[in-house]
């Protein structure tokens, strides 16, 4: 399925200059679409929640913009230009009498929905954990949906967290938890193509990176000395590691990329997923000039793969999180394994 | 390229909003649930265990049913059998019994008898002396019915008298 993902994700930016060149082409002409502004406009964050746009007139939720420039500036996104505010070539906040770009927190569209799909996530799981306080859990077991949350729960702790951390896993349930079902459900709300959905949250790189750094605060943290000792003194010839630290330093590398992996795995693919399915909506549009016998057949084409995609994303949305919390899951039990192979050499001996 | 570089603000918010996410679900959520899955997977494999231990008690329990009849029936043949036994010993007890009560009338009535023969034959005994000393008396006055007889009489038993004082002579 990785792999998959990968080879659209090449193809995609195989395939993205030259559709960005002959849009950029053919933008000059009135009434045509501009392709890079209309995928890079849905995959990337905006100051405003743009709903949609009726004959040329945009539909937007303007959402607050929080900028430390000189003190403390609160504003909706509609009136930028009024706070001495504009955007650069690159969508974000700058003075517009400096041209500098000031300490930005504002409730963007990713942020906005970030607040939102986290009250969602609280308020499901804890109607879940509402429902084994008013039930005798002993007696029965939850139905509806309370039961599926169970069942995800529990899946997760059994398949995932257990297997991967090994022995006291249950101090890092919560956060393998949280991290799942987060992942798992902005994925969701991410394919959704309307407000409150359609943010590209998860395939945003701030948002991966939060959670690697989190993997990697949560594996090197509590690593045991054993962890450490393979680290800086691994069981290598001399060689390798007294005149120049070369094993040590490729397993100090080893410390950062599997979180980086980890990031640019979720980033990738989530983004990935969007681009094919703009892609392909895009088709319909871009056949237009082509007459409608050919706009006609090529929209039902792009209709059925794009039902398509929209179920690969759903699966896909799942492995992610799957994915990310089995790895984060294994690199914590790596970082907590007994050294159990010099025991047995002990014991031969 | 904007895509791949993280953006501050939102890594603010996000840091914010994670945080307050995990602590509420890591506090009031998630150890809840799995806790109480945890406590009712428990509580079956323990209702399992409990009920394959009551099914072993249920099967050792009917083999001892199972014995205790077998006993229970042993039980009945042998008290059957001591009372057919019993009865026999009575029945031969009582036989016995009476066959010594009835050779005790038996000897009884023999004895009984022997003393009526005994009196009767004291009574013919005294009868016939009587008739003996009365045939004597009628004999002896035919004999004695003169003066001489008499006397020669007296002298007689005078004389066996004597001899009888003085057999030295």
């Amino acid at each position: 399925m990785h792999r998959i993902k990968t080879l659209l994700l090449l193809l995609a930016l195989l395939l993205a200059p030259l559709t960005a060149s002959a849009a950029g082409h053919e933008a000059s002409k009135p009434g045509e679409i501009d392709m890079e502004s209309y995928i890079f406009g849905h995959i990337s964050d905006a100051y405003e929640w743009h709903i949609t746009t009726i004959n040329g007139h945009h539909i937007s939720i303007p959402l607050p913009c929080i900028v430390i420039d000189d003190g403390l500036h609160v504003f909706l996104s509609n009136h930028i230009e009024d706070n001495g505010y504009t955007l650069n070539e690159e969508g974000k906040l700058i003075n517009a009498a400096t041209g500098r770009r000031p300490i930005d927190i504002s409730i963007t569209k990713n942020a906005f929905s970030l607040i939102l799909s986290s009250i969602l996530l609280v308020v499901l799981v804890l109607c879940t954990a509402r429902w084994y306080k008013r039930h005798d859990a002993m007696k029965e077991a939850p139905r509806g949906f309370a039961g599926l949350m169970e069942m995800l729960i529990t899946m997760v702790v059994n398949d995932i967290i257990k297997e991967g951390v090994g022995k006291d896993y249950e101090k890092y349930a919560p956060y393998l938890l949280t991290a799942f079902f987060f992942i798992f459900l902005n994925n969701l709300l991410g394919i959704v193509p309307f407000f409150p959905g359609g943010a590209n949250l998860t395939g945003n790189i701030a948002v991966t990176l939060f959670l690697a750094v989190c993997t990697f605060l949560a594996v090197n943290l509590f690593g045991n000395k054993h962890y450490y000792k393979d680290i800086f003194w691994p069981e290598v010839p001399a060689w390798l590691k007294v005149p120049l630290p070369l094993m040590p330093l490729i397993e100090i590398i080893g410390m950062f990329t599997k979180p980086f992996s980890l990031m640019v795995r979720l980033f990738a693919n989530i983004l990935a997923g969007h681009i094919m399915l703009l892609g392909v909506v895009a088709v319909i549009f871009l056949t237009a000039e082509l007459g409608p016998a050919l706009n006609g057949s090529m929209t039902v084409i792009a209709v059925i793969f794009g039902v398509f995609m929209d179920i690969l994303e759903l699966l896909v949305a799942f492995i992610q999180a799957y994915v990310f919390t089995m790895l984060s899951s294994v690199f914590i039990g790596l970082s907590r394994q007994e050294p159990e192979h010099e025991k047995q050499l002990e014991t031969t001996k | 390229m904007s895509l791949i570089t993280p953006d501050f603000g939102l890594l603010f918010w996000m840091t914010l909003i994670f945080g307050i996410v995990f602590f509420v679900l890591a506090k009031f959520g998630f150890p809840m649930i799995t806790g109480m899955v945890k406590k009712r997977s428990d509580s079956i494999e323990q209702s399992l265990r409990e009920a394959e231990e009551a099914r072993k008690t249920l099967k050792e329990l009917a083999a001892e049913q199972k014995k205790l009849i077998e006993e229970a029936r042993k039980e009945q043949a042998r008290i059957l059998n001591e009372a057919a036994a019993n009865g026999d010993k009575i029945v031969h007890d009582a036989c016995e019994q009476a066959k010594i009560q009835t050779n005790a009338m038996i000897e009884k009535a023999r004895e009984e008898i022997r003393i009526e023969q005994e009196t009767a034959r004291r009574q013919i005994a005294d009868e016939v002396a009587g008739l003996a000393i009365e045939v004597a008396e009628k004999l002896v006055r035919g004999h004695l019915n003169t003066a001489e007889k008499q006397s020669a009489l007296i002298d007689r038993m005078i004389e066996e008298a004597r001899a009888s004082h003085n057999p030295v002579n």
